[in-house]
């Protein structure tokens, strides 16, 4: 369990953060939504160590994070980070899931069998059984995505935070991905910029605007016209298709202006 | 593993080749009449005794660590700056080892250190440029990659500006001979006193570089994902940065600024063991040295009687080798 209360942070001149809170959930999938710059990277980072923020406080289970060393974060919260995925060393699928491992062993020990069949096993829940010996950079990006979870689910820590996994994927793989960490019951985190995905595969929302969370709840809550417009600044509509809700977006002027708007707005008169 | 058995086969043989040759035998058998009492034969003269155990087992000895570290310091620097183009020379601690030993050479600077003051000199020049380049790259919080190339190139151009202005002022053209050929370096000062200082120095540095060759595999993945995996990159950038400055300051001080080799045995190391670090360290370890050794032999033989710098082969045979390296790189990268 992660927990994190009153968070501010201060990037040189900017706060990007000013008393965000956020909690994992048990078995939940928790996702984190809002505009661009609204912090949500920033809060995902501070969660593991990589941003120290400047106010409040973060808990992993009842303990500080400050208390903890780097390596007991890393055994209770693994993270899909972003900056592994345009790896351009050339090490292959089977290594990198192995590295995984790393937080069970000390800097000398080299990994065991132990260590291996984890990597191995990994790579099974994640569909990719016999790709441990392709090069990381061959595979697609979907594949790629899928790798850093097996990542994560070798290192067997209990909470899963994961940022922006859909970037750069076609709509198929969007899916696909999150599929994936929905069936793997973890307590997780994620980052997502999109709302629908958000809809369908999180159990809970926490929607960022300017550096706090404005609402938080069930998604069929939070993803609500009158919650959403006043954040993205666009007009929201929900469509229902009897089995599943849909978000679809508009800008909140129209597009097309009318010459009377055009007049107005250039200060002719008539 | 081929690679070592390459790499101690290499200093056998480069042994033995020189202006007199001496066959690989011959120079085991010296090798061993010194050190495991092997009886003396006569199919050995006494001059060959000298030039074996005097002159060139001393050199090939050194050629082989500072091959080593070199090569360990620049799979490490790579890995630390997540640049395949960066070299043990891009933290500026040569130019600071050079100005030192300019300082020495032109203006007997640090003459009351003894007889290896020179040497000693260019260490604590490179102390002081690490000390400069730590000082820039914290100023503003943790060591990040850009930071560290930015400082080291900044104060290896000020330091370089400097050595260029002792030459000027110092207005002689014996010693800016001298600090040229020690510039370009040289295995020629090889001698028994200094060995085990420089096997000690660069042999633990080295052997922290191995213990910590997973650090180096995530942070080469990147800040994110060795934060992510346990690892607090600017403090493991701190301790490798300076644990490979030392051992490049022991190599420079004992052979002066041998280029290419930091930069070219990583390269063909990874080619040959992959990207992971538990195989690529002592891989482009074995590696530098083959290529050192080599070179040194090649330095000797080019144009006897005269002695090439040993940087002047290194650079020569380096930089075609980099650049067919550079062609087959894949081109998203």
């Amino acid at each position: 369990m992660i927990a994190a209360t009153g968070i501010g942070l201060r990037l040189g001149a900017t706060d990007v953060l000013s008393g965000a809170q956020l909690c994992s959930r048990p078995g939940q999938v928790v996702g984190l939504i809002g505009p661009n710059g609204s912090g949500k990277s920033s809060l995902l980072r501070c969660l593991y160590g990589m941003l120290r923020p400047s106010s409040g406080a973060v808990l992993i289970g009842d303990e500080p994070i400050e208390s903890l060393s780097q390596r007991s974060i890393a055994r209770a919260v693994a993270v899909v980070t972003q900056d592994a995925a345009d790896d351009g060393i050339g090490i292959t699928v089977g290594e990198f899931v192995l590295l995984g491992r790393h937080v069970h062993r000390g800097d000398h020990q080299s990994f065991n069998d132990d260590d291996r069949s984890f990597a191995l096993e990994a790579l099974e829940l994640v569909n990719l059984s016999g790709f441990a010996g392709r090069n990381l950079q061959e595979l697609s990006g979907g594949e790629r995505q899928r790798v850093m979870i097996a990542r994560c689910i070798a290192q067997q820590s209990p909470v899963m935070l994961l940022d922006e996994p859909t970037n750069h994927l076609d709509v198929r793989y969007q899916h696909e991905v999150l599929a994936l960490v929905r069936s793997l019951d973890m307590e997780t985190i994620v980052v997502l910029h999109d709302l629908n995905l958000a809809n369908r595969y999180c159990d809970h929302l926490a929607l960022l605007d300017q550096g706090r969370v404005v609402r938080h709840g069930p998604p069929d809550e939070v993803l609500q016209s009158d919650v959403l417009e006043p954040v993205y600044g666009i007009e929201v509509r929900r469509v229902a298709d009897g089995k599943h809700a849909y978000l679809a977006f508009g800008p909140r002027e129209p597009c097309t202006a009318t010459s009377d708007d055009r007049h107005r707005r250039w200060g002719h008169t008539r | 593993m081929v690679i070592s058995l390459l790499a101690v086969a290499s200093m056998v043989v480069a042994i033995g080749l020189g202006p007199v040759g001496v066959t690989p035998l011959t120079a085991l058998s010296i090798i061993g009449h010194h050190t495991v009492g092997v009886p003396e034969l006569a199919s050995w003269a006494r001059t060959d005794d000298a030039i074996i155990w005097e002159v060139r087992l001393p050199r090939v000895l050194l050629g082989a660590i500072v091959g080593m570290a070199l090569g360990v310091a620049g799979v490490t620097l790579q890995a630390l700056v997540r640049n395949p183009l960066a070299e043990p020379y891009i933290i500026g601690v040569s130019s600071g080892a050079s100005t030192g030993a300019a300082a020495a050479i032109l203006f007997g600077i640090g003459s009351g250190l003894g007889a290896e003051s020179v040497s000693l000199m260019a260490f604590l020049g490179a102390l002081g440029a690490l000390a400069l380049v730590l000082a820039l790259a914290r100023s503003t919080g943790r060591i990040t990659p850009s930071r560290m190339i930015v400082a080291g190139v900044a104060v290896g151009y000020l330091l370089s500006a400097t050595t260029s202005m002792l030459i000027l002022f110092a207005d002689s053209a014996e010693g800016a001979r001298a600090v040229m050929f020690w510039l370009l370096g040289s295995l020629a000062n090889a001698d028994w006193s200094t060995l085990p200082i420089g096997y000690l120095g660069m042999g633990a540095g080295m052997v922290l570089v191995f213990w910590w060759r997973r650090r180096l595999d995530l942070l080469a993945l990147g800040d994110e994902t060795a934060m992510a995996s346990g690892v607090d990159p600017g403090r493991t950038r701190l301790v490798l940065v300076v644990v490979v400055a030392l051992c490049v300051g022991f190599a420079v001080s004992l052979s002066g600024g041998i280029g290419f080799v930091g930069l070219a045995a990583p390269h063909i190391a990874r080619r040959i063991v992959g990207p992971v670090h538990r195989h690529l360290v002592p891989a482009a370890a074995a590696l530098g040295a083959v290529i050192l050794v080599w070179a040194d032999v090649a330095a000797r033989m080019a144009l006897q009687p005269r002695e090439l710098p040993i940087g002047v082969v290194t650079g020569v045979l380096g930089a075609p080798v980099l650049v067919a390296l550079v062609r087959k790189l894949p081109h998203n990268n």
